[in-house]
């Protein structure tokens, strides 16, 4: 583990009613990495992702960002504004706003009631908004309501709501969950292209999509880190296949 | 929004104007004329537009934040009692034992000083800033507590009903120096002018009409601002607006000791026009009736508020003279009937005509609007 790791997670402990979410797990992923985590049912995907995220504090262990920052001592605000954004496994945009107003709403910026009462739209943040309709593929959509979009623009306008924030570090809950193969290729270049400049993790269930990128693959299992590879190492190890690819 | 936007400016303007008419037909027309206003109509108005204020701060925090209050008419009875103060102490020594200090339920529980908390209210300015400030200081306290600890949903109703009904129940004790169950009444004057002359009950009811744009024109603000809009969003998907970086406990707060204020100005103009307080206006039925209003009106609409609690109320005056037995099941019909067959209340069907017509003429694209029905959820700003 080296100091140029943009997140640490180190022996992590979780449990709920006695049953140990996460179970000392540990996990480092460097600056400008993308790593997808895979893992059954149960693994440990979703509480990982709570935990570096700040919804659910650890009984155990710390989550270093950028080296320094324990993020199990701050709130989810406090950790988005670090830069750290995170998408849901369903697409959750703000339905009754139109797309503009959901990635408006998503810039960076002051967060108090105070602006926000006061706060009239930049040019530059017009601009911004612009780029990423182009980058998410909805310039048309911008003046409909979120809640009108199809499921995949869904999914794509709440990355592009955390693009607009200007993260550090992605976090991606099943981008490609109930999309057609068309989008699920988009998503995949799309993907590719946020990696150029920030740290990514993917959590996938679709083999094929986590194929398609190309990463190191993290396999959680009962909480732990089970085995760390290339997509071919993985499939090739047998405790993967026992608990997870063999099913 | 550019249609609702207009709708706002109507109901501004409607209010307002009805307000004028009411006054006008009442005080320049003889009673012999077929187009004067009786009397007896002036204050009843009055009292619908203060009502309609409650409404309006229910719309906010209901309809924009999501935050199902039902102990609303908390901070409108509070409001109200502030008022109540200043019009006892107003009746100095023309009360019924003559104390020019001490008003007569004082007197009759026999207490000989005036509590600290009375101190202040023989100015009007003074009373004016407590009528703000009470309520706001309780629902900074109430809403401090609740949303920073995420109590949401029907949790939060069910404190807020619980609000309102702790502080009715500390009213009706007579040691708490409000006059206990009788509450406060028997009001000479405001301001100098005498309560009972018809230009005073003229002016009170105007002044609610100007209290009641005024607050209509604040709400309009806020919720066209990007402050509403997180607000939205926050009803909609408050673990996304945090993981945005958003604080919807801050912006909850904020907007609901502004609702508070403004259902506690709707009390104070009350009073003077009923010419009494009680420990009733408490009662957890009110806050719910209040949600009512707003569900017929329009919920998330602002001027359906406005527009439900005048219907509804005139409806119930209607009703309760005509055939009082009948007034409560009406009441709770009209209630499931809107939200079964009405989900956007009255301004929605009327926002959804609209758009059908102007889709008709193609002046509106699908596009731009999205499906008609779904409009009173929408945007409205």
């Amino acid at each position: 583990m080296s100091a140029a790791d943009i997140l640490r997670l180190d022996r992590v402990s979780v449990s709920f009613d006695g049953f140990k979410a996460l179970n000392e797990l540990s996990l480092a992923l460097a600056a400008g990495e993308m790593r997808a985590v895979i893992g059954p049912n149960g693994a440990g995907k979703t509480t990982m992702m709570d935990v570096i995220t700040g919804k659910t504090k650890p009984d155990a262990g710390r989550v270093l960002f950028a080296a320094q920052v324990d993020l199990t001592r701050l709130d989810e605000p406090a950790i988005a504004g670090l830069g750290i954004g995170r998408k849901f496994q369903r697409p959750t945009v703000f339905e009754p706003l139109t797309v503009h107003d959901n990635l408006l709403l998503a810039l960076g910026g002051d967060r108090s009631p105070r602006f926000a009462l006061w706060a009239r739209e930049s040019a530059a943040e017009r601009e911004r908004i612009d780029e990423l309709l182009h980058t998410t593929r909805l310039v048309a959509e911008r003046g409909r309501r979120a809640a009108e979009l199809s499921h995949g623009q869904k999914q794509w306008l709440e990355i592009g709501m955390l693009l607009a924030q200007d993260p550090k570090l992605l976090l991606i809950d099943e981008p490609v969950a109930g999309m057609s193969d068309a989008e699920t290729a988009a998503t995949a270049d799309l993907l590719g292209e946020i990696n150029r400049s920030r740290s990514v993790i993917v959590v996938e269930h679709d083999m094929a999509f986590v194929r398609s990128l190309g990463v190191t693959v993290t396999v959680l299992h009962e909480g732990a880190v089970l085995a760390e590879g290339s997509i071919e190492e993985i499939q090739a190890d047998p405790r993967v296949v026992e608990v997870y690819l063999g099913r | 929004m550019i249609a609702l936007g207009r709708v706002t400016i109507v109901t501004l303007g409607g209010v307002v104007a009805a307000a004028l008419l009411l006054a006008g037909l009442n005080l320049l027309t003889p009673a012999a004329n077929a187009l004067h206003v009786p009397d007896f109509a002036i204050p009843l108005f009055g009292k619908y537009l203060c009502y309609a204020m409650l409404a309006l701060a229910v719309d906010l925090v209901w309809g924009y934040a999501g935050i199902l209050t039902l102990g609303h008419a908390a901070f409108f009875a509070l409001g109200g009692y502030m008022m109540g103060m200043y019009l006892m102490r107003e009746i100095g020594a023309r009360g019924v034992y003559a104390n020019p200090v001490l008003p007569d339920f004082m007197v009759f529980i026999g207490w000989n000083k005036l509590p600290w908390y009375w101190y202040g209210f023989d100015h009007f300015w003074f009373a004016l800033l407590m009528v703000m400030l009470v309520p706001a200081a309780l629902a900074g306290l109430f809403g401090w507590f609740a949303f920073r600890s995420r109590v949401s949903g029907v949790y939060l109703s069910i404190i807020t009903q619980a609000l309102t009904y702790a502080l009715m129940l500390a009213f009706f004790r007579n040691d708490m120096g409000f006059g206990g169950n009788n509450g406060m009444t028997d009001f000479k004057d405001i301001l100098g002018f005498a309560l009972n002359r018809e230009t005073t009950a003229v002016g009170l009811m105007l002044a609610s009409a100007g209290a009641l744009a005024a607050a209509l024109a604040l709400a309009r603000a806020i919720t066209a601002s990007r402050f509403g809009k997180v607000l939205l969003a926050v009803r909609e998907a408050e673990a996304r607006t945090r993981f945005l970086g958003y604080r919807p406990e801050s912006y909850k707060l904020a907007v609901w000791v502004v609702s508070a204020v403004i259902a506690a100005i709707g009390g104070a103009l009350y009073v003077p026009q009923v010419g009494i307080i009680n420990p009733s206006e408490f009662s957890p039925g009110n806050s719910i009736e209040a949600v009512i209003w707003v569900s017929v009106g329009g919920r998330g609409t602002l001027a359906g508020a406005i527009l439900g609690a005048i219907i509804v109320n005139l409806g119930k005056t209607w009703l309760t003279s005509a055939l009082p037995a009948v007034w409560l099941f009406a009441f709770g019909g009209l209630f499931i009937a809107v939200t079964l067959c009405l989900p956007g209340g009255l301004i929605g069907l009327f926002a959804g005509r609209r758009r059908g017509a102007e889709k008709a003429r193609g002046t509106v694209s699908e596009r731009q609007h999205g499906p008609a029905e779904r409009a009173p959820r929408g945007v409205v700003g």
